[in-house]
This record gives C-alpha cells, structure tokens and sequence, in this order.
C-alpha cells in the first residue's frame, strides 16, 4: 500500500498542496452524487411509468404514440374499478395473515430449538446441529413435487395450511439465533437459575428481551419471503378466494391482459405495504437483511 | 455449573437431554414432515412412475434419470440456466459494487439512493413481471420508445430467442441487485476508518484509496456474494414463468420451470423429480466446491 501511495504523489498531483486536494476530491463527489442520482432515476423509472399508466384512462394507456401527461388528464378510475370489481382486498389480507402465520409460527420454533443448540449440553446436540445445519444446502424447488403430494394426501391443497406449513422452515435462521445466543453472556442465566429459575422462564425473561434486535431482523426476513414467495403458493392453491397476492396478479394478467392501466393499479396496490412499511423501518429493514443475508453459506 | 459429582451421569445429564429435545422438538417435527420426509419421498418418487393421475407404474429403477439424461429439453433447460446465472450474476455483482462504491462515499441524500437501489428488491416477482412486460411491450413499450428517441431501431424484447433471455437479465438486476448492494455496503461501513485516514494524510485520493484499501478489504465479501449470487441464479423460475413463460421456443426455459412442467402439466411426477434431483446435483457441486475453495483460500 505504501507504494501504491507513493506512485500517487509520483505522478499526480506532484506537489499540490492540502486545500487543492481537498477540492479535488469534492469535485469527485459531485461528479459521484450526479452518477448516482441517474442510476437512481433509472431505478425509480418503472415504478414512474406503471403510475403514469395507472393513472390514465384504458384508452389512453393503449393509445400509440406513448406520453407521459395524458391529454385527457389522471384519473383514478383504474385503481377504483381494480379495488370494487376485483378479489386485491381478498388476496391482500390471505398474504397479510398467512405471511404472519409463518412469521410467528418460524420465529417461536427456530428460536426454541437455537436456544437448546446454543446453551443445553443434551445428547445428540452436535448431530442435530450438522442436520440442521447440512439442511441449509436444500433447494426450496427440489421439495415442490413432493410437498405437493403430501398436501394432496393430507387433503390440504386449497387451504392456509398447505401455504403456512412448508413455509416456516428456515434452517438457515435456526443458525443466524444460535449464534447470537452463542453470544449472550451465560452469567446472567447462571444467575438466574441459582434463584431457582427453570430454563422455560430464563428463556423468556433472559435470553429473549436481549435478542430483541436479532429476533427481529429474522422476523423481517422471513416476513419478506413469505410475503413475495410466488412458486410454492402458486402450487398449493387453485380457489381464487385463497390465492395470496403475488399468485393473484399473475391471474389477473391473464385474465385480462388488455387493460394496461387496471394491470400496472393491481401492481402498484400490490407493491404498496411494503414499501410503505420500507419508508418507516428502512434502517431495521435494512439492517435486518444484512445481518441474515450471508446467512445461506 | 460444576456440581462435580462422583456418579459416572452428572444428575443434570439426563434433565439436560430431555430439555434440549424438548426446545428442539417443535422445529424437528415440522423439519421431519416438512423437509426430512419430501426429500426422502422425492429421491423414491424418482425411481418410480409415478404421476399426478394416480397411477403409478411402481419401480422402474433408473429409467427416469436415464431418460432424463437423453431428454434434449433437459438439456436445453439446464443449458438455460447456466446461460442465465452467467449472464446474470456478472451484472448482479459489478453494478451492486459500484452502487455500494457510490453510496459510500458519504454523498447527501443517502438515505435516497439506498431506498432506489433497494426497494425493487421488496417486490413480489409478479410486480416485477407486470412492470417489465409493460416496459417491453412492442408496440407501447416504454423502453422501445426511449431507444427510438436516439435513433434506434426497436428491439423485439420477448419475440426474438437471442434477446428473450438479455430481457430477463434486465428486470432481474433491476429487481435484485438492491440486495447485493446492501451487502457490499455493510462490508465497506465494517472497515476500519483507520485505513482511510491514513491514506488521506499520505496523500491517496477517492479513487486510489477505493481501488487500494475498499477492493482488497472486500475480497471475501466478493466470493460470498457470488457464491450466493450464483445459487439464487441456479433456481430462477418466477419471472420467467411469468413474463416468457420459457418462451419464444423454448430459449429461456429453466431447469425448475421444467421440473415444475413436467409434473404440473405433463403430470409425471416421478419423472419430474428426477429432474428436480439432477437439478439438486448442481446446487450441490457449486456448494461443496465453494467449501473447498474456501478452505483452500484459508490454508
């Protein structure tokens, strides 16, 4: 590196003294912030154009010489008719409550069993842990055919089951709270166990109101995926009134591919309470996908 | 907790094993039904004949993944599939590197181009589908009409079998590379600021202190990234399905959207999870090799 350093001063800037370097360098960032900021528009721009087009009339939307500004004017009539004709409110709520399903029955199962592989010195314990651990190589498609059977022979295909259950099995975060438990001082449990505590108790008023933050941050993953998760409740379920709401819209594209502006107000609806829960928690959601993203390996 | 006791069984041993199985067994019992068994029944399934009529033609041994193996479609799709994670992964890495290069450099509005960068990534793949084939739309499509503003001629996005798979490409950056991004971006917060402030008092600008201190610092980062990047490549299906549908003759069909074909509509579900098997042989190369350069790397 000091080489690397030297060269610098070598060849560039020979000389030059502090304040000149100084500007040099917000120059750059101005130059970066204007990089930067184009990236950004390109990102945002299909969200802008799908609010455009679901803000015009259908004629409009499908009329040819494309604009930006309608000349008849934004209407809403795209989002009324898709929120009064349409089954989004059903779809919205099956997503709402069969990803919170998963969320609570995922946390409260891999928690209990991080907490046995973290701190009880049981038989079998390092096995279960290389199981549970192997287990994390699985691909999710590899199970559909099947998960798919199984649910035909538990007579459970068109119900909330059949999307809850293969859903609250993440290995992956078994080892994500093992590890954080790893970390937790044992002290304070040690304590708490000499006042005649048994391990139930110490895991609920100990171990648990210290995990807030990783226990959370498990929670926002596994929320996110169920939420968005798109081939294994479009194999559980066919009844329109149970289809969660990534399977919805793929029906509604077929049902009516021509109506570009209801097309792109279903999706925009669709997209709508996560990003608008994103704007509140973007630092705990972010943090959160961080601190489980690396998880997989 | 040394109750030295002088049995050969401390008298906390066997309490200890009932309480460890018992905080274990809500997550095992739904690891059996759920994980444990389908893998199990899968692998026998491959070997039989089984379909989604009912019938089953018992076992047939090796038949399904011999067939497999001659099956010019499996090959095609599986083709498809490395094309893609190729294709796929290079953008996915480079432009989260750059996107988490920018960001880093403590420029204002912060907060604004990690929401841009990110948020497509909270989409369910059916938004992303629906916004994409609007975009690429032949006669209204957005993307069409910007190119023609420059001059160039429209390019048949999901019609021509050399560009269908690029499309693809495309709204899958669009949709993950936030995830990447963010990743990069908390390896560069975690390195020491240290390094940074000597090299600034050396004289190393912006651009000298990425390529010397940020690149090197992020190395292993890198190689997670890719090998992550590489396996959520491997599975794609969703977008394909949707915006293709593995089409136009087949160019981009994936090997999970063949698993899912043979046994969704070409009710064969025996056969079908030989394929799924095939499939699951690839993840597991790329994995254990990973393992292995990860262990040469650290010897």
């Amino acid at each position: 590196m000091a080489t690397a350093v030297l060269d610098h001063s070598s060849t560039g800037d020979l000389g030059s003294e502090r304040p000149q370097n100084r500007r040099k360098i917000s120059t750059g960032k101005v130059l970066a912030t204007v990089v930067t900021a184009v990236l950004a528009v390109i990102w945002l721009i299909p969200f802008a154009w799908a609010a455009v087009t679901a803000l015009k009339s259908e004629t409009e939307a499908a009329a040819a010489p494309i604009t930006w500004l309608p000349a008849s004017g934004f209407t809403l009539d795209a989002f009324t008719e898709v929120l009064s004709a349409g089954n989004l409110p059903t779809w919205t709520w099956n997503s709402l409550f069969t990803s919170a399903c998963i969320t609570v029955i995922t946390l409260v199962i891999s928690a209990l069993c991080a907490y046995a592989l973290s701190r009880i010195d049981f038989k079998g314990r390092k096995l279960l842990m290389g199981v549970i651990v192997g287990s994390i190589i699985i691909p999710p498609p590899v199970l559909i055919i099947p998960l798919f059977y199984q649910m035909l022979a538990l007579n459970l295909i068109d119900t909330y089951w059949a999307i809850i259950l293969p859903q609250v099995l993440h290995p992956a975060m078994v080892y994500v709270l093992k590890k954080f438990f790893d970390q937790i001082p044992r002290e304070l449990e040690e304590a708490a166990v000499m006042d005649g505590a048994g391990r139930v108790r110490v895991f609920l008023q100990i171990v648990l109101p210290l995990s807030k933050p990783i226990m959370s941050a498990v929670a926002i993953f596994v929320f996110i995926n169920a939420w968005n998760n798109f081939l294994w409740p479009f194999i559980a379920t066919n009844e329109t009134s149970l289809l969660t709401l990534p399977v919805g819209l793929q029906t509604i594209e077929s049902a009516f591919g021509i109506q570009y502006a209801q097309n792109m107000a279903s999706a925009l609806l669709a997209a709508l309470p996560l990003i608008i829960v994103f704007l509140f928690f973007q630092r705990q959601i972010i943090r959160g996908v961080a601190t489980t993203g690396l998880a997989g390996t | 907790m040394s109750t030295t006791v002088t049995g050969r069984r401390s008298p906390n041993s066997s309490k200890n094993n009932l309480h460890g199985w018992a905080f274990s067994a809500p997550f095992l019992i739904f690891f059996l039904m759920f994980l444990v068994w389908p893998i199990i029944h899968g692998l026998y399934m491959s070997f039989t004949g089984q379909t989604l009529t009912g019938a089953n033609n018992g076992f047939v041994g090796f038949a399904n993944y011999g067939e497999a193996f001659g099956d010019p479609d499996m090959w095609r799709s599986l083709g498809n599939t490395i094309y893609f994670t190729v294709i796929s992964t290079i953008p996915l890495v480079l432009i989260a590197l750059v996107m988490a290069g920018l960001v880093n450099m403590n420029l204002p509005a912060q907060w604004l181009w990690r929401f841009s960068f990110f948020v497509p990534f909270l989409l369910a793949s059916t938004v992303v589908s629906q916004f994409f084939l609007w975009m690429y739309n032949p006669q209204l499509g957005l993307i069409n009409d910007a190119l023609s503003t420059f001059g160039i001629a429209p390019v048949p996005w999901l019609n021509d079998p050399n560009v269908a798979m690029w499309s693809i490409v495309i709204a899958t950056v669009w949709w993950t590379v936030g995830f990447n991004f963010l990743l990069y971006l908390a390896a560069m917060q975690n390195i020491p600021q240290q390094h940074y402030e000597a090299a600034s008092l050396d004289g190393a600008g912006g651009w000298r202190q990425f390529f010397s201190i940020t690149l090197p610092q992020l190395g292993p980062t890198t190689v997670l990234i890719v090998i992550l990047q590489v396996l959520a490549s491997l599975k794609v299906f969703d977008q394909i399905y949707q915006i293709t549908a593995g089409g136009p003759g087949g160019s981009t069909r994936s090997l999970v959207q063949y698993v899912f074909e043979t046994g969704f509509t070409g009710y064969r579900l025996g056969y079908s999870a030989a394929i799924s098997f095939i499939f699951f042989a690839l993840i597991l190369l790329v994995s254990v090799s990973q393992i292995f350069f990860n262990r040469n790397r650290s010897a």
